[in-house]
């Protein structure tokens, strides 16, 4: 259906090709969150990996800045319609956490569980193949709590609900257990580019 | 109880609604009443996503809070904020006349709603346009739960810039459990209106006190910097995070 008088704008046409459906191009970096904002003490942060309910590893945040640090351009896309193009993040590939903990993926899905009691799941798949990371800065500075530091995760080629800032946790399950906006109606997987916003999308 | 209703909701589709009534709430908000084609089912506090498209296809959406409460399913209120430099909002401002048809979902959102089940009392702090969700739970409380009691600390710049005030100051005169706190950060206190300054830690602690007894429910909405600044008060004051829900501009 036309909407009657509207013309609207057009993205830049050099990066029309890089903006899925419904999506438009912000220049600010907007903060969303359900709950009050963490304030985690980098020497009280902790990052565990587990299984099911067993614990396979936990770094604190000195041990987790020893692992193998890596750079990521990608642009970003939120469920509520906008799109950042080509934001640098660097943290810690998922790869190189299971590689230091000695395991490959045991289960096809995770929970990424935060402090604060935020939740969110993904395919194993997904997260793995230098596809993810647990980023520990943006443009070179340390992560803004309101930006979900200390650590976030960054799954910048999901709908970005799922790269769950204040992230300690990844838990390996073996069904694809429901997390807390996927539990509220948002779509259990999020590709931007078949536009999962909803569950039934 | 609330998720279990999120839960049990059926596919959000898009559908047209028809523009009823367009009312200038200020002199930068205004209400755009629709008649959705069906009985419009909805929690107090949730979302629409409106969808604008072009002749030649082009698209824009947005989300915006619904006004209205769950006891009045024939009409969605939507305020907007006329935003200079958005898409949608100046469009809705310059453009929309009663009788268009706008395309929307919904209705969307499962954390920051109210139902009578979730009981009270409850802290409600909304900073400009931040009241629209809020308002759909005043509301609906005046419906279902009109003793509840419940504290509203709303910011505005000034006087002319609150939303709903005569609807808000008419409910604070009632005395039956909802109380106004108004703060003007562009005008000094006056006569209804209790603070002169941003939301800050000694004004969450005070409105706090206005409530007979601790909240069992704090809902925040607005922009990040004045959620945050009402969150930290309301945690300074000793409120649990846990029971703290926010809704979050983006900017």
């Amino acid at each position: 259906m036309v909407t009657r008088g509207f013309t609207g704008r057009r993205q830049p046409a050099n990066v029309v090709d890089r903006i899925p459906p419904g999506q438009h191009v912000v220049n600010d970096f907007p903060v969303l969150s359900a709950g009050p904002t963490p304030k985690i003490a980098v020497d009280k942060w902790t990052f565990t990996l587990r299984v099911g309910t067993e614990p396979v590893m936990t770094w604190n945040w000195v041990e987790f800045n020893a692992l193998p640090q890596t750079q990521m351009t990608r642009d970003i896309h939120c469920v509520t319609t906008w799109s950042k193009l080509d934001t640098l993040w660097e943290g810690v590939l998922i790869d190189d956490i299971l590689a230091r903990a000695g395991i490959a993926p045991p289960t096809g899905f995770v929970l990424a569980h935060s402090y604060g009691g935020y939740a969110t799941n993904l395919p194993a798949a997904d997260l793995t193949g230098g596809l993810a990371m647990v980023a520990l800065r943006y443009k070179g500075q340390s992560l803004e709590p309101d930006h979900g530091g200390p650590a976030r995760l960054l799954v910048p080629h999901l709908y970005f609900w799922k790269s769950a800032k204040w992230v300690n946790a990844l838990q390996f399950t073996l069904r694809n257990e429901l997390g807390f906006w996927e539990q509220r109606g948002y779509h259990i997987y999020g590709d931007p580019w078949r536009e999962q916003r909803y569950t039934d999308d | 109880m609330t998720e279990a209703l999120i839960l049990a909701r059926p596919v959000v589709h898009w559908q047209t609604a028809v523009v009823k009534e367009v009312v200038a709430r200020t002199a930068r908000i205004k209400s755009f009443i629709l008649a959705p084609s069906q009985p419009f089912k909805l929690l107090a506090g949730q979302h629409v996503n409106v969808r604008l498209t072009a002749p030649d296809g082009y698209r824009a959406m947005r989300s915006y809070s619904i006004a209205t409460p769950p006891e009045n399913p024939c009409e969605i209120e939507l305020a907007i904020e006329h935003l200079e430099d958005g898409e949608v909002s100046p469009f809705f401002h310059e453009v929309v006349e009663v009788g268009d048809k706008i395309e929307f979902r919904g209705p969307l959102g499962g954390h920051f709603v109210w139902t009578s089940t979730d009981g009270g009392p409850l802290l409600l702090v909304g900073g400009g346009s931040g009241l629209v969700p809020l308002m759909a739970i005043i509301r609906h409380r005046e419906a279902v739960a009109p003793d509840l009691p419940v504290v509203l600390l709303l910011s505005a710049r000034n006087w002319d810039d609150v939303l709903y005030r005569d609807e808000l100051l008419a409910l604070h005169e009632r005395r039956n459990g909802f109380t106004l706190a108004l703060t003007l950060t562009l005008e000094a206190p006056k006569r209804d209106v209790a603070y002169g300054r941003r939301v800050d830690g000694s004004m969450m602690a005070e409105v706090l006190r206005r409530l007979p007894s601790s909240p069992r429910h704090v809902y925040v909405c607005g922009t990040n910097p004045f959620v945050n600044a009402a969150v930290d008060g309301a945690m300074a004051a000793g409120t649990p995070a846990c029971i703290i829900r926010t809704e979050r501009y983006g900017i």
